[in-house]
């Protein structure tokens, strides 16, 4: 069964000169994490914002749990858990005082409220930061407790909007860990992502949307494939040049290809950091002194790159620069 | 019934900030106590009413509704603020009654006023005010003081719902509260007021309010504008009808502000 069905959404701004969503559909399997994937501005966030009933589309059908988004969105709240890209908390409560509050929100009685907080301080590991305000947490801590605060009874479909974006290395790593268990046990995610890797680690089934559009669907295998794995890049002195693309060649099984100006030599492989082991020993061995190595993952804008054939880049810096018009303007 | 529940959450939410932020208490407080010292002081000398007990007995009304009048730029930054920080957008996203959080924050908000008039009351006794119009009659000035504040803590959701960006919000808000206020008979008489001034004073919302607190503490209103209006005759029914009119015109408006939130 589905438990999300969006089909055909519309969504446009600014009295239509901004097309947020253009006729996108998708779905979600009961009991499976989709990640839709894409730049800023595709349309993660309007999608999510559809589907969790703070926004009306312009046209189109969407049902969550079998329940119609636009008709009947009071029920449709009843069954979802939202965690937004905003830790959505209050920051002057403490993490125990926001919980009780959501909790009571949520038509829980009194002691039910505070059993269920501190359960949910437990298990995302706030027990001890439990009686401090919000504004003295950590990104990841205001994450975990955001994702706390829309898991208070258990929703049937939880969507989370880029829930790792702004926070560090670790604190992603920590929000992957959280968001793992959650998917063991059973529920029903939508989950917006920038990061590749991120809906590689955590979901069932990619969407990649572009301009409001579902561009590509599958497994992260599928778009892999149609991305293409690691690459090992070398940089070496320019009369080592053709004896390290020997080197490469071989190790790598591929042909590799040469940048004269840069000095660089790639090859896609398939063994990742045992190639790039080869690599080093083979050159160390040919007495050649590698200036810098390394092996690429493909990215997000690889992904685009293969997909749409243009760069997600382009739209970001775009983005940056009004971004950056706008501050000056203030 | 769950509606009501939803909205006692949210305003005990608004108890629970004031006690983790007692300097908003606080300072809430002494504002308009400094005003009612600084009014008493300052001007109290040179103002004579020609009444007993002098500037004080006509200045205390007019402080009490310029403090109530300012709960609109409380409750408008306070919603602009939960705007910004993605928590409109949690609320709404919870199966809980469309105007709870609204009128949650409006009720909180009007909690704050009664302990601020409270203090400044007995600020205000310290200094000489004493309202002589019966303990019925001052109960009833405060009520009206409290349903003021309430029914402008409703134009000020609707502008903290508008507002596009929350540092806006707090100036806006001082921007209309603050010369509604002085335009009035709430500190000095309007007569010596430009003649279309008068007229606005006369109908200003806050002057009918004070002049109703004035009639209700036991004292003439000597500061009223061009004598003979309705609204200076009536003070009492005018300040009702500006009340119901403007929560008839705002808790519509606001709830579907805030049903609509794009944030």
């Amino acid at each position: 069964m589905k438990s999300v069905i969006a089909e055909d959404l519309v969504k446009t701004y600014d009295k239509g000169n901004v097309k947020a969503l253009d006729h996108l559909s998708l779905d979600v399997e009961e009991g499976t994490v989709l990640s839709v994937l894409g730049p800023n501005g595709a349309g993660k966030t309007t999608t999510v914002r559809i589907l969790s009933t703070l926004l009306r589309p312009d046209s189109g059908r969407a049902t969550v749990a079998g329940i119609d988004v636009i008709k009947d969105p009071d029920k449709v709240r009843e069954v979802i858990g939202l965690s937004g890209q905003y830790a959505a908390v209050d920051e002057i409560l403490t993490g125990y005082d926001n919980l009780v509050m959501f909790g009571r929100l949520y038509h829980l009685g009194k002691k039910q409220a505070v059993v269920r907080a501190n359960e949910l301080l437990e298990r995302f590991s706030l027990t001890e930061a439990a009686k401090r305000p919000i504004k003295t947490y950590s990104g990841g801590m205001r994450r975990r407790l955001d994702l706390a605060a829309s898991l208070i009874v258990k929703p049937k479909v939880l969507f989370l909007d880029e829930p790792t974006t702004g926070l560090d290395p670790r604190g992603r790593q920590e929000m992957w860990g959280v968001i793992q268990e959650l998917v063991k046990g059973g529920v029903t995610l939508l989950l917006t992502t920038q990061y590749l890797e991120e809906a590689d680690q955590l979901a069932d089934e990619i969407a990649v949307i572009d301009n409001g559009k579902v561009i590509a669907r599958g497994t992260s295998d599928v778009l892999k494939k149609q991305v293409g794995g690691e690459r090992l890049e070398v940089v070496v002195e320019s009369q080592h040049v053709a004896k390290t693309l020997e080197i490469v060649e071989k190790i790598s099984g591929h042909s590799a290809s040469l940048d004269e100006g840069l000095r660089l030599i790639a090859s896609p492989v398939s063994t990742g950091s045992a190639a790039l082991f080869e690599v080093l020993k083979a050159l160390d061995a040919a007495g050649i002194h590698a200036l810098d190595v390394g092996l690429k993952r493909p990215s997000l804008d690889d992904v685009f790159l293969a997909l749409t054939g243009h760069v997600a880049e382009e739209k970001k810096a775009e983005e940056e620069k009004t971004s950056k018009r706008v501050k000056e303007k203030k | 019934m769950s509606a009501f529940q939803d909205t006692m959450v949210i305003t005990q939410r608004q108890l629970r900030l004031l006690t983790r932020v007692p300097e908003v208490l606080l300072f809430s407080t002494i504002q308009p106590i400094m005003f009612v010292l600084l009014f008493r002081y300052v001007f109290g000398g040179s103002i004579d009413t020609g009444q007993p007990g002098g500037y004080v007995q006509l200045l205390m009304p007019g402080i009490f509704v310029q403090t109530v009048a300012f709960t609109l730029a409380g409750t408008a930054s306070g919603l602009a603020e939960d705007m910004k920080k993605g928590l409109i957008d949690r609320f709404r996203s919870l199966p809980i009654s469309q105007s709870a959080l609204v009128v949650g924050r409006t009720l909180g908000d009007s909690l704050l006023n009664i302990v601020v008039l409270f203090a400044m009351g007995i600020t205000g006794w310290l200094v000489g005010w004493r309202p002589s119009g019966g303990a019925f009659n001052v109960f009833l000035g405060f009520a009206f003081l409290l349903g003021f504040g309430y029914a402008l803590s409703w134009i000020g959701a609707f502008v903290g719902l508008s507002a596009k960006d929350f540092r806006v919000v707090q100036n806006v808000s001082f921007l209309v509260t603050f010369p509604l206020t002085f335009l009035s008979n709430a500190f000095a008489p309007t007569t010596g007021m430009p003649r279309p001034l008068q007229y606005f004073a006369e109908w200003n919302p806050v002057s009918t309010m004070v002049a109703a607190c004035r009639e209700l503490f036991g004292l003439e209103n000597q500061f009223g504008a061009t004598a003979g209006s309705f609204p200076s005759e009536n003070p009492l029914i005018t300040s009702l009808i500006y009340m119901v009119l403007i929560m008839a015109v705002f808790v519509p408006l606001s709830v579907r502000k805030y049903r609509k939130a794009a944030g």
